[in-house]
């Protein structure tokens, strides 16, 4: 192994570029110009939602779980924030304050019922979105609540060419980061989501980075939810499950080279994972490609990028003998192999 | 359990046997055994939401009352079945409300006004549901891509294309000798006056499932989603068996969207929320998540307590949009009671005697003793 | 090498018993800093158990154990980390998807200003890695990307970072090659030099002469000898550890049972695991084949079986050329494997013994599911499964019954020639001898049976020839009569003037290969 590691970080990055290029292609095609300060605002803004949102997906998918609640989270949280505020300055602080507590709880339930109930991510999240999706409903009909003009600042400042939003979501990433690398909890999170058994064993308390994840995915959520309120003025009870983040973030962090089963994976990939979707939907935009069409390229990108993605979970004994000439590789499965399916959902695995 | 075969060397004890009976106790030993498992209690769970609903509501005793509230059940039901095959063998099928929805607009689509499409636009419609059951099966085992990420990526095209035909809005219906199907029936049956095409659907498609069920590949499937290593090992093709699941789920899916057009017309939200409503079904019906224990008819028993529940509810002054917290609530204590009642059942009283903890496994091969 | 008077470990009379089962009894050990203890015996004889004990893994159900003198309980493998015993199992603690350095300080990474001080992390786990000798691991690497080698030196490395005064080593050269045994000599040393005693486990006998002080030797949970090994040579060493104080029992060959054509034929077979293969397999033989753990006896029957198939060489079955390419292929074949682990890859343990024993036929013949259904309660019934009823679900049988269960689903089939791998695990005693009947049967209709096991009775008592292997090929073939002696003498390349062309497996070399 002498020759420079090709990280799966580097891959991300390197089909981001490919991506923006064919996407300057494109837009050039059309006679306009992609890294206009316009365009490049479009693009940056298009990354704030999905982006805070796929940071917690990220934390949560490390940890072996899964987050399917985050739409209604996000919704929650309009509608929740922009009640509170109700368009006063003075209503800002406890908005957020208020919004990102109950976003928090709501993170900890879902947290609890994971590593307490032993009831997988997935079910849970669902289970929990839904009841959050009942509130909503009965609730709330149409749009609630406003935010404050100096809270829709957020949305409309810029600093130089950068949205003030977009400065707030890579200020959380870098925070992220930090605590992923240079904290015991975040090293933890691997270790919890890599083999939780092994974590037990070296005497980690396996619940906690289970619940903090769920929880702090919860709140970025809930911040989410506010720069939309920032974003359209009013809060929408639907805003979330109309944008689909539940799919778009889970699509993203996989696409950033996070292992959904866990373990593995960085935020640096899940932002240019959210990248890639945003520059994809800012060409397709150009293109003037029917919206509901993008909605069917957006399905087929998620499933070709996880499938790429599990061919390197493979993980077989060493061979003894006939070791391939690459070096360690590990040998590729035998063709027609007889177990395909034996290995394929090992995150859900934990659900009975 | 039975006593271990302890006192083995003499010839003869060993030759005395007995053979094996099919089922141990009387078939009302058995019904009462079954009943107390989650996969049967669902059906108490049902007797006991409809007395409930005839106490609040004295219309509900009314026979007629009764077939349609099953008639307008039916879609459900049967979509409930169809995720069955996928949940038993251990996967997600998240697809199926935009099966529904594609289906419908094909209708509209493709049959329209003329009655003489009828039969080419069914046959359409159904190797379209084939089809994308075959997808979505070929991914999740070939590809090895989650089956949830698959049927989500699935669902996530499929309702865009949809929204793309219909531009999101209604459209045109089909013509009214299809829509029959849903909402009409064969009339003047005694006592019922009217029994809906939909009952006779689900009446149908329960009796298929449950000899399906019962078939080698009905066996094999919820081998599959118990556990598919040694189903492996015993030679059968998982991703082949596997892949008829999700074929079946889709198929099912359109036939709900067949009987759906009758109610509620072309739309492209028709049929939303099913996929999470049979889930619920499902689970409700003591269908363990992960796969490998259930019974298919209490899917379909899942889908009336479901929908009795919620009727109830209405008859108590709840708004129907809390229909998405009550089903919420059902996945989570539903799925955190499954797996501990299905075991509970049935164990022995006695202490195992089984000598499981072996002292030297050879641990190289297999500590995966977590499985799941 | 400092023999103090104190002891650092002290195990007095410590019994395991699960479910009544006793797996250990008595076990008394004195450990000496910088001693290593060799702890050997037979699949069976409690060496695991015992680890597991000192790991903290199992609590005993009596007797005590004792670091520097002090009585310890452990309730937590951490626990006897902390207490100064640590453990590399065969099966490693490390995360493959994190760094060495991470692995080693896991759950005690150090902090300065409440941030984990990565640099410092990496510069300790690089001095723990020196001081072990081991020149040339980056601390930061994956541990995914290192060898099997390597893999143990991080867990070596994790257990002086918790300042062991005990470790524990599990069959460590099991998966390792010469120079990798190499290695570990040099690191054994370097421990043993700094006043850390070692309990290595390990069926390799050169190893132990190599590198033991002590060694004690188990058998049925009784420990029958703690000798020094000046006192010890290998021929008596051998002559411990096998025999049996019960005398196991085997049913004779059925009356006219006798060899007939050849219904399994490898040539030069091999693949990833297994190398050079040839055997002939008649109908009406049961073929024994032993070997050490990881000596590729399981690898054997998978290639086999078409579970990882072969890549070389013929295989010819009943007369015609085939190589299975999956378990499918082998099963239409006529061939039936009775994996190792019944739960893993067996059963499936929440369906009925009914659908379990038509489960291949099912798979596989759909067609003949009525026929053989028909033919299920016959089946069970010469197998003598003791149950309530068919629709009884499997996991709540005993682990006999259970495997009676596996040999029928299999039966169903009816093979042509039948693998079985270590096909009385786990089983009680009775089982145990309704199973070899059963073999016995199966030869006697003329079928062929090739059969795994670990336990060097069954080999000898069952089989009509005995095939040993050794790092993935074929060693030699012994007769019938060979005694447990032989059989170990050939599978671990010891020779003990009994068999000819053994040759010692490990180098006795002490260099460092870096």
């Amino acid at each position: 192994m002498s020759r420079v590691r090709v990280t799966s970080t580097t891959i991300v990055y390197g089909v981001l570029l490919v991506v923006v290029v064919a996407a300057a292609v494109v837009t050039a095609g059309r006679g306009r110009n992609f890294f206009s300060t316009g365009n490049l605002d479009n693009v940056l803004t298009a990354t704030t939602i999905l982006g805070l949102i796929a940071i917690g997906q990220t934390l949560v998918i490390l940890v072996g779980s899964l987050d399917l609640s985050v739409p209604y989270v996000v919704s929650l949280a309009s509608v929740v924030g922009g009640g509170i505020m109700a368009g006063q300055a003075g209503g800002i602080v406890p908005a957020l304050l208020v919004t990102l507590v109950v976003c928090g709880l709501v993170g900890a339930v879902n947290g609890a019922i994971v590593a307490g109930l032993h009831v997988h991510g997935f079910i849970a999240t669902l289970g929990t979105g839904l009841v959050l999706s009942g509130y909503l409903g009965s609730t709330y009909q149409g749009s609630s609540g406003l935010a404050a003009f100096e809270w829709r600042l957020l949305d409309a400042t810029r600093l130089g060419p950068v949205p003030m939003a977009f400065l707030l979501m890579l200020g959380c990433a870098g925070l992220a980061v930090l605590v992923l690398r240079r904290t015991r909890l975040g090293h933890h999170l691997y270790a919890v989501g890599g083999n939780s058994e092994v974590a037990r064993m070296s005497g980690l308390r396996t619940a906690v980075p289970v619940v903090v994840a769920h929880t702090t995915c919860s709140v970025l959520s809930g911040l989410a939810g506010l720069v939309l309120l920032a974003r359209l003025g009013v809060g929408q009870p639907t805003v979330g499950s109309q944008g689909g983040y539940d799919l778009m973030s889970i699509a993203a962090v996989v696409l950033g080279g996070t292992l959904l089963a866990g373990g593995k994976g960085n935020i640096a990939g899940t932002l240019a994972g959210v990248a890639i979707f945003a520059v994809l939907d800012n060409a397709m935009g150009v293109m003037e490609l029917n919206p509901f069409l993008k909605d069917v390229v957006r399905g087929v990108v998620i499933v070709v990028a996880v499938a790429v993605y599990a061919r390197r979970e493979l993980d077989r004994r060493p061979a003894r003998f006939d070791r391939p000439s690459a070096g360690d590789a590990p040998p590729a499965p035998p063709p027609g192999a007889a177990t395909p399916a034996g290995t394929t959902d090992k995150t859900l695995e934990a659900s009975r | 359990m039975s006593a271990p075969a302890t006192t083995p060397t003499g010839e003869g004890a060993r030759r005395a046997t007995p053979t094996v009976p099919a089922h141990s106790g009387g078939l009302g030993r058995r019904i009462s055994v079954g009943l107390v498992t989650p996969g049967g209690a669902v059906f108490v769970l049902v007797a006991l939401l409809l007395v409930a609903i005839m106490l609040t509501n004295p219309n509900f005793t009314d026979p007629g009352a009764l077939i349609r509230f099953v008639g307008r059940t039916a879609p459900i039901a049967i979509a409930a079945m169809g995720q069955f095959y996928v949940i038993v063998s251990g996967e997600f099928d998240l697809s199926m409300a935009a099966v529904i929805a594609t289906q419908v607009v094909i209708a509209g689509n493709v049959i329209g006004l003329e009655d003489s499409r009828i039969l080419p636009g069914l046959v359409l419609m159904l190797v379209v549901g084939a089809a994308i059951g075959l997808v979505n099966g070929l991914a999740t085992t070939l590809l090895r891509v989650p089956s949830f990420i698959v049927t989500l990526g699935m669902m996530l095209a499929l309702t865009g294309l949809v929204r793309y035909v219909t531009g999101g809005a209604a459209t045109g219906n089909p013509t009214e000798t299809f829509r029959d199907i849903g909402r009409s029936g064969i009339e003047g049956i005694p006592v019922l006056e009217i029994l809906p095409w939909s009952v006779v659907v689900l009446a149908v498609v329960a009796a298929a499932s449950a000899w399906l069920m019962r078939r080698p590949f009905g066996r094999t499937l919820v081998a599959a989603g118990d556990n598919p290593d040694a189903l492996a090992h015993a030679g059968a093709s998982l991703w082949w068996v596997k892949t008829r699941a999700f074929v079946l789920s889709s198929l099912s899916a359109t036939l709900a969207g067949i009987l759906l057009v009758g109610y509620a017309g072309v739309h492209p939200s028709v049929g939303a929320g099913y996929e999470f409503t049979a889930i619920t079904a499902v689970v409700l019906g003591g269908v363990v998540l992960g796969g490998g224990r259930g019974w298919v008819l209490s899917a379909a028993a899942g889908a009336f307590a479901l929908e009795l529940l919620f009727l109830l509810l209405t008859a108590l002054g709840v708004e129907a949009t809390w229909r998405d917290t009550v089903q919420g609530l059902i996945i989570i204590a539903a799925v955190a009671l499954a797996a501990r009642t299905w075991s509970g059942v049935r164990r022995p009283r006695a202490a195992p005697s089984e000598p499981t903890p072996e002292p030297t496994p050879e641990p190289t091969q297999s500590t995966t003793e977590g499985d799941r | 090498m400092t023999t103090s008077s104190s002891p650092v470990l002290r195990v007095r009379g410590v019994t395991k018993a699960f479910h009544g089962n006793v797996v250990l009894r008595d076990a008394d050990l004195d450990l000496h800093p910088g001693q290593v203890l060799g702890l050997v015996g037979e699949n069976g004889a409690g060496k695991s158990t015992l680890m597991k004990v000192l790991a903290g893994v199992h609590s005993p159900s009596s007797g005590t154990v004792e670091v520097d003198g002090r009585p310890v309980v452990f309730g937590h493998p951490v626990q006897a980390q902390r207490a100064g015993i640590s453990t590399v199992f065969q099966e490693f603690n490390l995360l493959g998807e994190r760094t060495v350095a991470e692995n080693v300080w896991l759950g005690r990474e150090p902090r300065r200003r409440g941030l984990v001080d990565v640099a410092t992390m990496v510069r300790d786990t690089t001095a723990l890695l020196a001081d072990l000798g081991v020149t040339g691991l980056d601390a930061t690497r994956r541990v995914r990307s290192l060898s099997v080698a390597e893999q143990q030196v991080v867990e070596i490395a994790k257990a002086t970072s918790l300042d062991a005064r005990v470790i524990q080593m599990d069959e460590p050269t099991a998966a390792l090659a010469d120079h990798e045994v190499a290695l570990l000599y040099s690191i054994i040393r370097t421990l043993t030099a700094r006043g850390v005693a070692i309990v290595y486990v390990s069926h390799r006998l050169t190893e132990i002469f190599d590198l033991c002080d002590v060694v004690t030797v188990l058998k049925d949970g009784a420990q029958v000898a703690t000798e020094p090994i000046a006192e010890l040579d290998e021929a008596r060493l051998v002559r411990l550890m096998v025999g049996r104080t019960l005398e196991a029992f085997f049913p004779d060959p059925i009356d006219g049972t006798a060899p007939g054509e050849a219904r399994l034929e490898l040539r030069g077979a091999g693949n990833g695991y297994v190398d050079g293969v040839d055997l002939t397999l008649r109908a009406g033989e049961i073929v024994g084949v032993a070997g050490l753990q990881g000596s590729g006896r399981t690898e054997l029957l998978e290639a086999v079986f078409g579970v990882t198939p072969l890549t070389r060489g013929e295989m010819v079955l009943a007369g015609r050329a085939v190589r299975p390419r999956s378990p499918r292929q082998a099963v239409r074949a006529g061939l039936a494997l009775i994996t190792e682990d019944r739960k893993a890859t067996g059963l499936a343990l929440h369906q009925s013994i009914l659908d379990n024993t038509l489960g291949v036929v099912r798979a596989v013949f759909p067609r003949r599911t009525a026929a053989a259904r028909r033919g299920v309660p016959t089946l069970l019934a010469t197998l003598a499964v003791s149950a309530r009823a068919l629709s009884q679900e499997v996991r709540l049988l005993s682990g006999g019954n259970q495997q009676k269960v596996v040999l029928a689903r299999w039966l169903a089939t009816d093979p042509a020639v039948v693998l079985m791998d270590e096909p009385t695990r786990g089983v009680d005693v009775g089982a145990k001898y309704a199973i070899y009947e059963v073999m016995r049967r199966l030869a006697a209709d003329g079928r062929a049976v090739l059969m795994v096991s670990s336990e060097l009775p069954e080999v000898i008592g069952m089989s009509d020839r005995i095939l040993v292997m050794r790092d993935g090929r074929l060693a030699g073939e012994l007769p019938p009569s060979s005694s447990e002696e032989d059989v170990l003498a050939l599978a671990t390349g010891v020779t003990t003037g009994v068999t000819a062309g053994a040759t010692t497996g490990a180098t006795t070399g002490t260099q460092v290969a870096s």
